[in-house]
């Protein structure tokens, strides 16, 4: 564990990784999104309608699990101070943010012609649209701490734990509450979808995932890089208005 | 030595935290297990009737043959029921593709005096259950036969 957390063998171990994942991830989502539209079957009560899910599910998936992933950074960051957990969990804040935008908006597509309607309040879209603002709210913050130098602030980890709260909440929202979103097809080891759409759910799930990693360690690299550039820019800084 | 403990104490902290937080969270969903529901479930309606006229959603399954359109063509009657309890509903209107009897409805409207649901608006529900169109015609059994054969 604290070996991932130094630098330079995370560096080292990004360079292969980093287009690994892309490229393994590019051909997977490309193949199993070519497969749900083309090859499975359309559902009987939804019809055609269905094969949107190849992109709703994945989309929720990664939301989710991002901010997840990120509040387990937030912690790693706040108990044991690792340099690292801090710059992962800024760096899984945007592609979450974008796959949480994505999840509302394949839903209001999917929703008008299952439900008839666009959005609703009911709790599911309600508790994933907090979900999105939480993003953003982080996104801020911790942009906010960067600008004043205070790199390390513990504020955008606490308030990233904080709003995990919300995790599941969503996933109960459909349990809890009369809701007009389904309850989950797919649950602990047992599903309620056909194997015919399961399999390239799972397949989509898995390449838009590795996506989403090859998009954090960019992300990850960028940061370092930022972080070293500014340093050297001090060093510099410091040596000429020492030589004066 | 002292890195340890302070390592500890914050991890110990944050758990603390952590569980007053979901506790906090648990106790507020709880709260709000009437509030934030979409719809009144047909028993909830009829146990605990809303004032007529005021805007509420009826949620439930649209009770096999009870669906009837009225001679004008674009009005619909039909039986909301949840296994305890059943209402009528009269909607006008285009209802939505998905609905239809024996599916989930959520209907948004209000409860005439004579206790007719009024829609004004229709949204189908669909649950979680994911079939492919050729397996719908097939009885549970043959379906069964065909999952096994292809799995």
């Amino acid at each position: 564990m604290h070996g991932f957390a130094n630098p330079a063998r995370f560096l080292r171990l990004a360079r292969w990784l980093t287009p690994l994942l892309l490229f393994t991830g590019i051909v997977l989502t490309a193949a199993s999104l070519a497969w749900g539209v083309f090859v499975a079957p359309a559902d009987a009560l939804q019809g055609e309608t269905v094969r949107i899910v190849y992109l709703h599910g994945p989309t929720v998936w990664l939301g989710r699990g991002g901010w997840t992933a990120r509040a387990l950074a937030s912690l790693t960051g706040l108990v044991w101070r690792h340099p690292l957990a801090a710059i992962a969990a800024r760096a899984i804040a945007v592609p979450g943010a974008v796959f949480a935008a994505l999840c509302l908006v394949t839903g209001s597509i999917w929703g008008r012609p299952a439900w008839g309607a666009w959005w609703v309040w009911d709790g599911r879209l309600t508790s994933m649209l907090v979900l999105l603002f939480l993003y953003l709210g982080y996104l801020a913050l911790a942009d906010a701490a960067q600008r004043d130098g205070a790199g390390a602030s513990r504020v955008p980890a606490i308030f990233g734990l904080v709003g995990a709260v919300n995790i599941p909440i969503i996933h109960y929202s459909v349990l809890w509450w009369n809701s007009l979103h389904q309850p989950p097809s797919i649950t602990m080891g047992k599903s309620a979808m056909a194997p015919e759409f399961l399999v390239p759910l799972l397949a989509a799930t898995a390449g838009f995932s590795l996506l989403f990693g090859a998009v954090v360690l960019m992300r990850m690299r960028a940061l370092l890089a930022d972080q070293q550039a500014e340093a050297r820019l001090r060093r510099k800084a410091f040596a000429t208005s020492g030589a004066d | 030595m002292s890195g340890i403990k302070a390592k500890h104490q914050r991890l110990v902290l944050v758990l603390i935290a952590l569980a007053a937080l979901i506790a906090a969270a648990l106790l507020a969903a709880w709260a709000l297990r009437n509030q934030a529901s979409y719809f009144y479930l047909p028993a909830d309606l009829v146990a605990r009737p809303p004032e007529t006229g005021r805007a509420v959603r009826l949620g439930g399954m649209v009770q096999a043959g009870s669906l009837k359109t009225a001679p004008d063509g674009v009005t619909v009657h039909f039986v909301v029921g949840d296994g305890k309890a059943r209402v009528p509903v009269t909607f006008t209107g285009i209802v939505p593709d998905l609905f239809k009897e024996g599916s989930g409805v959520v209907a948004e409207g209000r409860i005439a005096a004579d206790g007719t649901f009024m829609a004004d608006n229709l949204l189908a529900k669909h649950d979680e259950k994911y079939v492919p169109r050729e397996m719908k015609d097939m009885t549970e059994a043959q379906a069964r036969e065909a999952v096994k054969e292809t799995s």
